[in-house]
């Protein structure tokens, strides 16, 4: 009898999620927001191309979305704002994350003292309101947004950490982990090859949420003007911009907010579902 | 020279409450000593949480003891530089109770079985898939499993990848923790006679863990029986049989099941076995044995020797035998 070669991954995860429905409307709205960053250079406009004639247009046919107090297509600034939203989720994600796996995994592989330090830290840097601690690093820091990245990044990775920790020691006990150590096999190999990749899954569920939070945080930062800096075009500072005429230009503000609260939602959705994927315990 | 010697080994864990306070400790190996020579397969038997996994992982080094001794060959394991125990580790392997925790569920069995080559730099990188495939056949797995994961074989076959990743180094001795008992029993004499083959072949040595004397009585030459983190009897497996001396022996012996029907059914063992974080006075047996008395409630006895290759740890070894059932 011939078995075909697969993985759980393949089998039952990917089957999971498919029959998932909150999930699969996660990952379309995860797909058009990455078909709308594509899309922003495909359009050739410029979004800051000012045009004080075409100001404060309702949306019509020449303007989807209609156009801001400078005349400037609100659907074109979407569309890079959607490029700075992606950028900022997955830099940001990505760095807390591997800050995250290297003192999580030291943590948790060495124990003793070098775990007892980590952990105490981690629980010092979870003590700071964080949204207040980017605010006051930014201050400081010139409000590019490289450095917004940078410092959410930072400032995210406990979560990470801890669950890396946590699959470590339960790991780092399982039989075939002892079967590789009395192999001889070194630190290192341990590591990288037996205990890390077993340690993913939670660490995949925590980035796909985690890059909602980044985006929702690099909107707020550009709400209160400490973010992305106009002209460049980030949906936190389109919504500020549209706050003076929401009462006569409602299609300012209303967009973009819509576009971070979908964005957000969607990366909810796929996170959650992929977590109920993962989960041994749910049978069918 | 043995080829493994155990001198007073003895390892304990803390208990621990939430806040890390040490509210006791637990002894699971208690002045354990034992030796094993070249070619000889020693069986360790006894109920679980008796501290025979843990003796296994002792003289692996993967656990520290406390205190005690593990000889290789004569030489001393506990001074072993970190080195110099990776590369020690080629001559002693282990293999697992559960097949199915013991691969890794992210790897081909073909990189499982390659692991070993390239940690020891054992063959050179164009050989290792032609030595993966032998070990394979060796093991009465085909060519064409290398590719597959873990996920996919059955539970003996499993264990024949475990075994095949035990042997791919050579090693001289095999700590096969309970290798059978996670299996169907049809598959069981399959990987038994697997392994006794294998012992032939390569002039293996093994200890062979298990919880049964059933599984045991066909593979071992000499049997070591622990209860409660001690050994309270050792000897040749013959011995054993015709004449055990410990009570806890012949409750054992009782406890194998027969075919025939007509056989009296044995008198179970009364409770279950103590907590090693409280254990009894005295003989840690005595709260279960038909023949204790007020001296083995005060006094733990130590193991003698009552002749040729024979120790018991028993106050009342001259009477042991009156309740085990012979069979006709």
């Amino acid at each position: 009898m011939s078995v075909p070669r697969s993985s759980f991954i393949r089998d039952v995860v990917w089957q999971r999620l498919r029959h998932n429905r909150m999930a699969l409307i996660g990952a379309v709205i995860v797909l058009i927001m990455f078909v709308m960053a594509a899309a922003a250079s495909l359009t050739g406009l410029d979004p800051a191309a000012i045009d004080v004639s075409q100001r404060l247009l309702p949306p019509s046919a020449a303007h989807p979305l209609g156009t801001d107090d400078l005349g400037r297509s609100v659907l074109v600034r979407m569309l890079y704002g959607a490029r700075i939203s992606l950028l900022v989720g997955f830099v940001a994600v990505g760095i807390s994350t591997l800050i995250g796996i290297l003192f999580g995994s030291l943590a948790g592989y060495y124990g003793g003292w070098i775990d007892t330090l980590i952990m105490r830290f981690v629980d010092i840097m979870l003590c700071f309101p964080t949204f207040f601690l980017i605010l006051a690093v930014i201050a400081f820091l010139d409000p590019s947004i490289w450095n917004i990245m940078i410092v959410i990044g930072l400032t995210s990775w406990m979560g990470v950490a801890r669950l890396i920790r946590a699959e470590f020691l339960s790991l780092r006990q399982r039989d075939f982990v002892l079967a590789a150590q009395a192999l001889g096999a070194s630190d290192g190999r341990l590591i990288f090859r037996h205990i890390l990749p077993n340690a993913m899954s939670p660490v995949l569920v925590s980035a796909t949420l985690g890059v909602a939070g980044a985006i929702l945080t690099e909107s707020a930062l550009s709400f209160l003007g400490i973010g992305v800096q106009p002209p460049t075009p980030s949906w936190g500072n389109m919504l500020i911009t549209g706050k003076q005429t929401l009462g006569s230009a409602w299609w300012l503000s209303v967009f973009p907010g819509l576009a971070i609260l979908i964005t957000v939602l969607g990366y909810n959705l796929l996170g959650e579902g992929i977590r109920d994927a993962l989960d041994p315990r749910l049978k069918e | 020279m043995s080829l493994l010697e155990v001198k007073n080994l003895r390892k304990s864990f803390r208990i621990s409450d939430s806040l890390g306070r040490t509210t006791g400790q637990l002894v699971a190996v208690d002045d354990l000593s034992f030796s094993l020579e070249k070619g000889e397969i020693l069986g360790l038997v006894g109920e679980s949480g008796c501290g025979k996994s843990t003796t296994g992982k002792l003289i692996m080094q993967l656990l520290k003891a406390d205190s005690g001794q593990v000889f290789f060959a004569g030489k001393e394991l506990s001074g072993l530089s970190s080195r110099q125990l990776r590369s020690h580790r080629k001559q002693v392997q282990m293999i697992f109770q559960d097949p199915f925790s013991s691969l890794n569920p992210r790897m081909t069995v073909g990189a499982i079985l390659s692991e070993p080559f390239v940690v020891h730099k054992l063959a050179p990188a164009a050989q290792i898939r032609n030595r993966v495939i032998q070990l394979m056949e060796k093991v009465g797995l085909s060519a064409e499993h290398e590719q597959r994961y873990p996920h996919e074989f059955s539970g003996g076959q499993r264990q024949r990848i475990g075994i095949a990743r035990a042997l791919a180094v050579e090693p001289q001795l095999i700590i096969a923790d309970e290798p059978v008992s996670a299996l169907d029993l049809s598959v069981q004499a399959q990987i038994i006679n697997l392994l006794k083959k294998l012992q032939q072949d390569h002039n293996l040595s093994y200890l062979f863990i298990a919880h049964d004397l059933a599984v045991i009585e066909h593979v071992s030459d000499r049997i070591a029986v622990m209860y409660l983190g001690r050994i309270v009897e050792l000897t040749s497996a013959e011995e054993l049989y015709r004449n055990p001396r410990h009570p806890y022996t012949e409750a054992l012996m009782n406890a194998v099941p027969t075919p025939d029907p007509s056989h009296p059914r044995p008198v179970a063992l009364k409770g279950e076995i103590p907590s090693p974080i409280t254990p009894p006075s005295g003989c840690h047996f005595h709260p279960r044995c038909p023949y204790a008395d007020d001296h083995c409630r005060r006094s733990a006895p130590n193991l003698v020797e009552l002749g040729k290759d024979h120790q018991v740890a028993c106050h009342h070894h001259q009477q042991v035998g009156k309740y085990l059932i012979r069979e006709k």
